[in-house]
């Protein structure tokens, strides 16, 4: 079996598990700029730049993966957010784009390899694709609508440089996350079509989208529908919603999701709404609380958290689904979907 | 009449009450630069604000969906597609409904495909070149993550019966839901043609594709089905109220047998119920064939009806009114002046009754409006297309007239013409553009003329210009080999003593050749006349009894002037055949183009003529016409921009007719093969047999630094290459120049095959670039404006036999052996002019270096030498290459 088929086949009996946020527990230890840097000899300040950390840090990272392995996750995401070509600009660290990435899935596949030692459980690493701080479909430039950052060939390229590098390392999956430009999205699926195809394999892809008001709308301004709609080609093996608000806020959105989507739902809130010094403050037990009122409405087969979220998150999460039955995934008729920022279904 | 703007479905829902769930999309045709002039206009201007502003008019309208079209050849269409759909996206009036991208070109499509966020419909892909591009493509769409349209359309064409439309798509869809593509993303699209068009043929056009639709559906469950509505009721033109009514009734049968969408301007469909229920019944009637039993009436009885439908026009209305209102002869001397023939039969018919004889009103009113034209003609006031339009309306006149001259008895006198001549396109030559034109023009002065038509040989011109009794003989031809073929009729001439003057004209021909080959051979006056505005001056003058002399004598000495300077300057100095090759270009083997992805010979048996047409270079079809002046500045010319204008605007118009009415089919074919260089021949390795290429040499000294160039040259001397071949042409159009005659219409003859001419060259670049770009593969990136193709920035040459990289039109055969024996449906007549008549066919050599020349004079050491590796006589070799042995 595959690893895809494997992780059909256990999210066919109960509610999977995704680990937390990196974000939230590498700020909690405080690191200083020569801790992030280490000897890489890198020129620009390198505070902040989470990613590197898999190769000046790897026993944090380890550590990290290691504490949401033993809180429950049964799916483990690389530290990789930020670990593009794009994005890594800003710390002039685009040369170590590849190295970062396969340091990121080798970590976590040996932490995966090591908890499924100890408890028999099968692990799946997810390597996670952030969005890039570069929008395909929007203009920075508000005098100029017409005017794009980037285009799309070179943030596929980009893709296809990451997911390589995260393959080799050992990942299982390819997670396109945050997604709040529809077309970087696309952009991403079109680049795992690419290195799948130059590896020789299906690079099962999970799907996340982020929504950025309350009416459901990415920035691109996609509802959730017109998001389905215009990614279904991708054939992920999830799709679902992270980091926006907390569970609270993003059920309806899940809901509607769950409904439409012919494949696995997996949701990974924040812990709640920030705080006016942007923290977040919602304890373990009320996102668990939230938590299960999605599990109680089957709108849901994987959930794990995002921003805010630790390992105490986690297992309060993984606690509460154990007694509840996943989401049955549903066969809706086959129909055209096309979408604007608005989805379109045609008659059958 | 109440129109909606938005078609909801219980307006086409009656027929089957399981509709009520259905919906309707219609797709916006407003932001296409093929379907919408001011969508045009605005973005060749590059207003792209004014631009996005017509995609939220339409949006606001209802149109559920954007279609999306680039496709011009002055655009460099992936920029404005992109720049558009860039723009569109910021604006979420806009950007709520889907898209779809519209273009012939790939490379387009994939650059609009990255730029949006949602699911779009790709426009389209077919099966045209076969299975394998068909599926990659499809692939690829899927890749992206968008809906397809796929058009009825594969190797053999493009289907117009029930039948085939039923067998492409059903054929479509087994192959892509095998490869996985989902079904529900298809929308076939079955070709929507144009009914009421007096052709027999087209009668079940519309019943054809409505019952198409139902067997579709039923065969190909979840698919979708979609159409273009304009081409329906093309025959209408200019008639709003009966095209709406066309639209919305073909609508109301055919959504509930399937369609699901069409391109349509949703604001231009009126409700079933709300037609005139005459009017209504006559389109049934035409639209679902209905009166086939009455011998297809249906027609007629629509035509009859629309009349009265038909929309005001205030300002033609007043226009009209004014001119209609004067005395009968001016208003034909208008008519004639303005090349208008809507009422010129009932004119001249009014000026019968009022003249003594019928003949008076050709001798007076219409001569008069004659003279006037030639006098506008003469002094550059008017310029040629108009002449030939003026043309037609005096031939409609007199066609009406002549029955009633006969009846009087007059014929006996015959008509007092200025002078008869016989013209004849010479034998083995098919091409008489020019020769129409001049005929047209002398007719338009006073002569009369005797058209042989094209391929008459010697025997024909004499006998006819003996029988008619002709005052002069006129000789066309457009292939070198037609120049040996005059030489022959004059000296055929001379053989019978003849003494009338011979008249020597057409694209090859010049008054350097008619002075040193066909002068010499006839002692009667032989004439170079350069191009059909001469022609009158020089056959008026040589029925003048005053201007006639003068005019042969100075023609005489000037041709006597030519062969002494040619004599005397003596010419270029030619390099010996061994020095030449020495001083060959040089091979540089870093510019070697790959091997192609599909070598082989690939048959196209229809090619979209909306390509063909965004490609179209249109600056040779205005000389053809004899307007001087580079498309587009030439529409804007002080001089002859109104008549530029005018030409434009009816060959836009008959372009439209043809793609509507699907009148021509154009073909291809297309060979890539391995071969090796033996010296200045290249080996072709076709099929199992290898086929010898001998291709001349440059031998005129050259200074230093600069080859004696040889095709061949091109070809890596040391190991394998490839070289390829291709013919293409335009078929189909017999049918409607057969009615053109039958209806006098000079004008529409010759435009069609100026357009014909103009689609095969466009043809020729279109498919060069595909060979580059997929089918040899060597430049799959690049990417032009039409402006940079007619100039030929690409890599890689297409030259064809007969021009002067290749003077030799007898390698042809073998050409065309190589490519299958008729390729793209071509054959060839004994001089090797190509038929159907608008047809091109070369050789393609893709190394990085290949580049066009001219091989001119050769010497006689080359002649022997290239007569030998012909396998041919000395003397054959001679005829063929007379040209270039002068």
């Amino acid at each position: 079996m595959t690893a895809a088929e494997q992780l059909r086949a256990e999210a066919a009996r109960r509610i999977l598990v995704k680990d937390g946020a990196y974000g939230t527990e590498i700020q909690r230890r405080r690191l200083n700029e020569s801790e992030y840097r280490g000897t890489l000899g890198l020129d620009r300040d390198q505070k902040g730049n989470n990613d590197l950390l898999n190769l000046t840090r790897p026993e944090t990272v380890r550590e990290i993966a290691r504490s949401f392995a033993d809180a429950g996750a049964d799916i483990l995401a690389t530290n990789s957010f930020n670990a593009n070509r794009i994005s890594q600009a800003d710390y002039g660290a685009e040369s170590l784009v590849a190295d970062i990435n396969r340091a990121a899935a080798r970590i976590i596949r040996e932490v995966a390899e090591e908890a499924e030692a100890r408890d028999g459980r099968r692990r799946w690493v997810a390597g996670a694709l952030g969005p890039t701080n570069k929008t395909l479909s929007l203009s920075p430039n508000v005098n100029d609508p017409g005017y794009r950052e980037v285009d799309f060939d070179t943030v596929s390229d980009v893709y296809v440089e990451q997911i390589e590098a995260l393959v080799e390392g050992g990942a299982d999956f390819v997670l396109i996350e945050t997604v709040f430009d529809t077309l970087n999205a696309k952009a991403a699926v079109h680049a795992a079509h690419r290195a799948g195809a130059s590896l020789g394999r299906d690079l099962p892809i999970m799907l996340s989208m982020t929504i950025t008001d309350l009416s459901g709308r990415n920035l691109s301004g996609h509802s959730i529908e017109a998001f389905w709609a215009s990614v279904r080609h991708a054939r992920p093996l999830t799709v679902g919603l992270n980091c926006s608000f907390g569970a609270a806020q993003l059920r309806a959105h899940v809901a509607a999701l769950s409904g439409i989507a012919d494949t696995l739902v997996m949701a990974y809130p924040n812990a709640g709404l920030p705080n006016d010094l942007g923290e977040y403050d919602e304890v373990a037990e009320t996102t668990a609380a939230q938590v299960r009122s999605w599990a109680e409405q089957g709108i849901v087969n994987i959930v794990g958290g995002c921003c805010g979220t630790t390992p105490e998150h986690i297992r309060a999460i993984a606690e509460v689904l154990k007694n509840h039955a996943p989401r049955t995934i549903p066969t809706p008729e086959r129909r055209t979907m096309l979408a604007g920022i608005e989805p379109m279904i045609l008659a059958a | 009449m109440a129109t909606t703007a938005n078609i909801e479905p219980n307006d086409f829902a009656e027929p089957s009450p399981a509709l009520s769930s259905a919906t309707f999309v219609n797709i916006g045709e407003r932001t296409n630069v093929t379907g919408s002039a001011k969508f045009k206009k605005l973005i060749m201007a590059g207003d792209y604000a004014a631009a996005v502003e017509v995609a939220r008019q339409q949006v606001e309208n209802g149109a559920q969906v954007i279609d999306v079209n680039m496709d011009e050849g002055l655009l460099d269409a992936e920029e404005a597609m992109t720049t558009f759909l860039k723009l569109i996206a910021a604006e979420p009036d806009i950007a709520r409904v889907p898209i779809m991208i519209d273009s012939s070109k790939w490379s387009v499509i994939e650059a609009g495909l990255k730029c949006v966020s949602g699911k779009p419909i790709v426009n389209s892909i077919s099966m045209k070149e076969g299975e394998q591009e068909f599926l990659r493509l499809a692939r690829k769409v899927r890749d992206y993550g968008a809906a397809v349209v796929v058009m009825a359309f594969d190797e053999t064409g493009q289907a117009d019966t029930k039948a085939r439309k039923v067998e492409i798509c059903e054929r479509a869809y087994k192959l892509l839901v095998a490869e996985g593509f989902p079904p529900e993303d298809i929308i076939f699209d079955p070709n929507i043609f144009a009914v009421a068009t007096g052709i027999d043929e087209h009668r079940r056009y519309a019943l054809d594709f409505i019952e198409a639709c139902r067997e579709i559906k039923a065969r190909c469950p979840h698919v979708h089905l979609s159409g273009g509505l304009s081409n329906l009721s093309f025959s209408f033109r200019g008639n709003e109220p009966v095209r709406r009514a066309m639209h919305s009734i073909f609508l109301y049968h055919a959504i509930p047998a399937g369609l699901d969408m069409a391109i349509v301007n949703a604001g231009q469909l009126d409700v079933y119920d709300a037609i005139d229920p005459e009017l209504r019944e006559a389109c049934e009637d035409v639209i679902l064939d209905r009166r086939p039993k009455a011998g297809g009436d249906a027609t007629e009885r629509l035509v009859t009806l629309a009349e009265k439908f038909h929309g005001s026009d205030p300002a033609r209305e007043k226009e009209e009114a004014e001119w209609r209102g004067w005395p009968v002869a001016k208003r034909l001397e208008h008519a004639l002046v303005k090349g208008i023939d809507s009422h010129v039969v009932e004119d001249a018919e009014e000026a019968r009754l009022i003249a003594a004889r019928p003949i008076e009103v050709i001798e007076g009113p219409l001569m008069d409006g004659m003279n006037v034209v030639g006098d506008l003609f003469g002094s550059g006031k008017m310029f040629l297309p108009q002449v030939v339009k003026s043309a037609r309306v005096m031939k409609k006149a007199v066609a009406h007239l002549i029955p009633f001259i006969e009846a009087e008895k007059e014929l006996n006198g015959s008509t007092q013409g200025k002078g008869r001549i016989v013209m004849a396109t010479v034998k083995g030559d098919v091409h008489d553009i020019g020769k129409n034109i001049v005929g047209v023009v002398l007719q338009c002065n006073g002569f009369e003329v005797v058209d042989l038509g094209v391929m008459v040989p010697w025997q024909d011109i004499l006998k006819a210009a003996n029988d008619n009794k002709a005052d002069m003989i006129g000789l066309s031809g457009l292939i070198t080999p037609s120049l040996d073929e005059m030489v022959t009729v004059a000296t055929e001439m001379q053989r019978e003593n003849l003494t009338l003057p011979l008249l020597i004209g057409g694209a090859t021909t010049s008054k350097v050749h008619t002075a040193l080959r066909i002068e010499p051979a006839y002692e009667g006056p032989v004439i170079h006349v350069l191009d059909a505005s001469r022609a009158v001056g020089v056959a008026s003058s040589l029925v003048s009894d005053t201007q006639r002399v003068p005019l042969v004598e100075r023609t005489r000495q000037d041709y006597e002037d030519i062969r002494t300077a040619r004599a005397r300057a003596g010419q270029n100095v030619l390099s010996g055949l061994a020095e030449a090759r020495a001083n060959g270009f040089v091979f540089d083997p870093e510019g070697k183009a790959r091997p192609p992805e599909r070598p082989g010979v690939h048959n196209f048996g229809e090619w979209p003529l909306r390509e063909l047409r965004a490609q179209i270079d249109w600056t040779p079809f205005f000389r053809a016409w004899e307007l001087a002046g580079n498309y587009p500045a030439i529409l804007d010319d002080p001089v002859v921009g109104e008549s530029a204008r005018s030409l434009f605007r009816d060959a836009e118009a008959m372009l439209d007719r043809m793609i509507a009415e699907h009148w021509v089919v154009p073909k291809g074919t297309v060979g890539l093969w391995r071969c090796r260089r033996e010296g200045d021949d290249v080996l072709v390795l076709a099929g199992n047999d290898w086929t010898r290429l001998p291709f001349l040499r440059q031998q005129v000294k050259k200074r230093e630094g600069r080859a004696n160039m040889c095709l061949a040259d091109f070809i890596d001397p040391d190991g394998e290459d490839w070289i390829g071949g291709f013919a293409v042409a335009i078929h189909g159009l017999d049918p409607h120049l057969a009615q053109f005659k039958a209806e006098n219409d000079d004008y529409s003859d010759i435009l069609l095959k100026a357009l014909a001419d103009r689609l095969a060259e466009s043809f020729a670049e279109v498919l060069h670039a595909h060979v580059r770009d997929s089918i040899w593969g060597y430049a799959p990136d690049e990417h032009f404006t039409n402006e940079q193709l007619i100039r030929e920035k690409y890599t890689g040459i297409r030259p064809a036999p007969g021009y002067p990289a290749c003077p030799d039109h007898s390698l042809k055969p073998a050409l065309f052996r190589m490519l299958g024996g008729e390729p793209a449906g071509v054959t060839l007549t004994d001089n090797f002019a190509m038929l159907p008549t608008s047809a091109v066919s070369g050789f393609y050599f893709a190394h990085r270096d290949s580049q066009y020349f001219g091989v001119a004079r050769i010497g006689r050491d080359q002649l022997e030498d290239y007569a030998q590796r012909r396998g041919v006589s000395v003397e054959e070799a001679e005829r063929w290459l007379r040209p270039n042995l002068d």
